[in-house]
């Protein structure tokens, strides 16, 4: 059972930094500083779930790992997060689309982790809850400004929207891990947000004018360790300090 | 041999001591706020080896203030005289913007941002929010970003005194 629940945080730990890690990479580079500012809020938001998700991750497996070393100095084949986390940033159209799919995801999950029977699960879901809605309502109002804007920014909208949506249906998947704890009480039960999930981004998407993708075939994977092509390369970037200068601290 | 009572007494006044060192510590990116006015510092206890244990809370869960919050907690609490001090982050009740007191919300529109607006709730989107200018408490007022220069605060501006300002974000 402790290995079940330390690799469970270790996935919702994986996702927040991945995303984190990615957002940064906008930092002085986004399209007006307002928005740079906004992603690199937001990328800490998750940085912060991270930490949280890390170091509570390290205490359950009880082997003295810290944030850092979960973080810095696991392996690819290691890491569990969903493949639409690491999808890179493309233009400013595909990384709203992967924050509206991810967010519009979290808010209902964090929702229901609040009454998690696991008290630091439930802690920090309570934390994170309040976050996600600001992610869900930044990144919607984008999708409706693109969707319903000009020619070009909605071609864009759409043409992210289908690029990612393959990937949208790992969130919803439920290995024996998760099946195990949603049983225990401890982990939410993806198949119970996924009405909620349909509606809000049905709901933009009406409002934005874009055209909902048909349901399909999903690409999975992440969550076993099997990753897309790019994240080896985020993995360099990001693990670059620890790997070249071990035990560094700030 | 001193009684039970007044080892207690003792406990007490330590602590109260203690409380009233780090109460005083101010927010580095807000400093009219200390860490009780806005509800950042949760409790200050007596542990069992006489070390003074300090629970904070963060406002966002990356917030970087938090690692200045404890050093400047431990500074402060030395200068006092406590050498064994330890500071703990707790996350649970999670923060909301309703623990800042009405004092210190008129003491943050004072300085240039406006306070939260209304109760924490979950918002729709494109929700309308009325946000009252800081300096010349016009309601005619947009917002710029959803972001601004820290974690806690939007970017706003009066239509009427056309200055731009922070707002607390309502969370």
């Amino acid at each position: 059972m402790k290995d079940l629940l330390f690799a469970y945080i270790l996935r919702l730990a994986d996702d927040a930094a991945i995303l984190g890690q990615r957002l940064g990479e906008w930092c002085g580079h986004a399209p007006t500083l307002e928005e740079d500012i906004g992603l690199a809020n937001v990328a800490l938001d998750h940085i912060g779930q991270a930490r949280a998700l890390y170091s509570y991750a390290g205490e359950v497996e009880g082997k003295g790992r810290d944030e850092d070393q979960l973080c810095f100095l696991r392996k690819e084949r290691e890491f569990s997060n969903c493949l639409l986390v690491e999808q890179p940033n493309g233009d400013f159209a595909e990384t709203i689309a992967r924050q509206f799919f991810f967010s519009a995801f979290m808010l209902p999950f964090w929702e229901k982790m609040k009454a998690s029977k696991d008290e630091t699960l439930a802690a920090i879901a309570a934390k994170a809850e309040k976050e996600a809605a600001y992610h869900l309502r930044h990144s919607a109002e984008w999708v409706i400004r693109l969707g319903d804007g000009t020619e070009e920014s909605r071609e864009r909208m759409q043409d992210a929207i289908e690029l990612l949506w393959p990937f949208t249906g790992e969130l919803f998947e439920a290995d024996d891990t998760v099946k195990v704890l949603v049983a225990e009480g401890v982990a939410v039960d993806p198949a119970s947000i996924r009405d909620e999930w349909r509606e809000t981004v049905g709901k933009v998407f009406g409002q934005a004018t874009l055209e909902m993708p048909e349901e399909g075939w999903a690409q999975t994977g992440g969550r076993s360790g099997m990753h897309t092509e790019h994240f080896g390369h985020l993995l360099t970037e990001m693990q670059y300090m620890q790997r070249a200068y071990p035990g560094l601290k700030w | 041999m001193a009684s039970l009572a007044e080892n207690q007494g003792k406990t007490q006044s330590l602590r109260d001591k203690a409380w009233a060192v780090a109460a005083k510590v101010v927010d580095p990116e807000i400093p009219v706020l200390t860490l009780e006015d806005l509800g950042v510092l949760r409790d200050v206890r007596v542990a069992d080896d006489g070390a003074i244990e300090v629970d904070i809370t963060p406002t966002y869960v990356g917030c970087p203030a938090m690692g200045i919050f404890t050093m400047d907690l431990e500074t402060e609490l030395a200068k006092a005289g406590f050498d064994n001090v330890r500071v703990k982050t707790v996350l649970s009740p999670a923060w909301t913007t309703d623990w800042i007191s009405a004092k210190a919300r008129e003491k943050l529109r004072e300085y240039g941002i406006a306070p939260p607006e209304g109760k924490a709730s979950r918002r729709a989107l494109f929700g309308d929010e009325t946000v009252t200018c800081p300096r010349c408490g016009s309601e005619n007022t947009e917002k710029i970003s959803e972001f601004g220069s820290t974690a806690c605060k939007a970017l706003w501006k009066c239509r009427d005194c056309a200055e731009p300002f922070d707002y607390f974000k309502c969370i």
